[in-house]
């Protein structure tokens, strides 16, 4: 018989695929902690993969994602997919998508760019390169380094 | 010409493709003799600019207030942002939304990276970036080229050694980028710790035009139809104690001008500090006053074209 490790969710959404090791980013940029949240949220890391050799999901229950929150996903976790759950049924599946430019997801890394000031404007990145993923503002023209911390 | 001048913004060199920028130098020689005071052109009567300088500067905004006064426009700006509302801490978007409202075209210096763009956002009148923080400051560039050219007659095949500050000097990123672009060939001179940033030695790689690296200027100078020199700036090193290790390593003189060619001309965006003897001066090698003249005939190109008096 097949081993169920973490039960199937009624409704919220599960993010598979996620790279190895990245399941903790991926929370932080949803914003989860024990404080924040009401439902259950299930991590499971280092599954056996058939894509990759192994990976991490997240599954999160009552949740929807915001499209804003599955372009920052994509950020740490490009190769990962979105499954949309209601009533045990997987309403809706995509795979997260790096967007060519990335709008009021990201601070520049450069201490001196303007969008650092406190200027009315939302930072922008353009995708230089997919894999490895480069992002560059387009403010100050610096590549940003370390993304996942520069996520807002 | 693949764009129209008029209304547009001047941000980074990148903005213009080479033959735009060839372009822009052609206009930049007939006005030669306007900035020179031997013709009168006052095509720009009735127009304003507005140089807001966020940050000191002497060439810069000098030759731009010239500029704009040989071709007849006005001058409403300021230089000194300690008397301006930015002390009582007005965002750069709010000052020029204020300043648009009385000029038709905007020259920001500011010393923050990307300002200039961040203002482009803001406005519909065209801005110029008269140097944004370590980023871009493309009309120095252009003047750069305009006195390579009007020197050498051609910028595409020249050997152009660039000397000192590669890391942290503004100038030399962009004039790299655009000599590259017109395929001239590159030597950076400097200690390793301030060596050309990887992105614009990756750029100048794409171009694929030939470049070395090296610390050795005497090596370098011996082939060089150019040495463009630039100041260790200590106000832009993070470490005071790296900036000492540094600091003075280059000097050009009269003896190191000896293993150069007879026709290598010396540049230098200014001020200079004690990177070139003065000795330099007064020899035919010395083109950094010339090349400090020239900002004027190219911002006059500059306004002329993006305030639509010449296309």
């Amino acid at each position: 018989m097949k081993e169920i490790k973490v039960a199937p969710i009624k409704n919220g959404t599960v993010i598979d695929h996620i790279s190895c090791g990245m399941a903790f980013k991926v929370l932080k940029i949803l914003g989860i902690s024990d404080a924040n949240v009401d439902s259950t949220v299930s991590i499971l890391m280092h599954v056996p993969s058939k894509k990759a050799e192994w990976k991490d999901i997240v599954k999160v229950e009552d949740k929807e994602l915001e499209p804003i929150e599955v372009d920052k996903i994509s950020l740490v976790a490009p190769d990962a997919t979105i499954n949309i759950i209601r009533n045990y049924e997987v309403v809706e599946k995509k795979r997260v998508e790096l967007p060519n430019v990335a709008v009021g997801i990201l601070e520049c890394g450069n201490p001196n760019c303007v969008t650092n000031a406190k200027e009315p404007v939302e930072t922008e990145f353009v995708l230089k390169s997919q894999n490895p993923i480069r992002l560059s503002c387009s403010y100050c023209g610096r590549e940003l380094e370390d993304i996942e911390e520069h996520i807002i | 010409m693949s764009q129209s001048f008029e209304r547009r913004d001047v941000i980074s060199i990148h903005d213009f493709s080479r033959k735009e920028i060839e372009h822009i130098l052609e206009v930049s020689k007939k006005m030669v003799p306007i900035a020179k005071g031997e013709t009168q052109d006052f095509s720009l009567k009735g127009r304003i600019l507005s140089p807001i300088f966020f940050e000191p500067s002497t060439r810069t905004r000098l030759s731009f207030e010239t500029a704009m006064n040989r071709l007849g426009g006005a001058v409403v700006g300021f230089s000194d942002p300690e008397i301006t509302s930015l002390k009582k801490g007005e965002t750069l978007a709010d000052t020029i939304r204020m300043v648009e409202s009385y000029s038709d075209v905007i020259v920001l210096r500011h010393p923050m990276e990307g300002a200039a763009k961040l203002a482009a956002d803001f406005t519909e009148k065209p801005i110029i970036n008269a140097g944004d923080g370590a980023g871009q400051h493309p009309t120095q560039t252009l003047l750069d080229l305009f006195t390579i050219w009007m020197e050498k007659g051609s910028v595409g095949d020249k050997n152009v050694v660039l000397l000192g500050d590669l890391k942290y000097g503004r100038t030399v990123h962009s004039l790299a980028c655009a000599l590259a672009k017109f395929g001239a060939n590159l030597t950076f001179v400097a200690p390793e710790v301030l060596q050309m940033p990887k992105e614009i030695v990756e750029y100048v790689k794409e171009q694929g035009v030939s470049f070395n690296q090296s610390p050795d200027l005497e090596k370098a100078i011996g082939s060089a139809d150019v040495l463009y020199v630039t100041r260790i700036q200590g106000e832009r090193f993070p470490d005071a104690a790296e900036y000492q290790k540094v600091v003075g390593i280059y000097r050009v003189d009269n003896e190191l001008l000896k293993g150069a060619s007879k026709d290598v001309v010396v540049m230098h965006p200014l001020p200079r500090v004690d990177e070139i003897h003065p000795e330099v001066d007064s020899t035919p090698h010395a083109l950094y006053f010339k090349q400090a003249f020239n900002g004027v005939p190219v911002r006059m190109a500059l306004l002329a074209l993006i305030l639509g008096v010449v296309k």
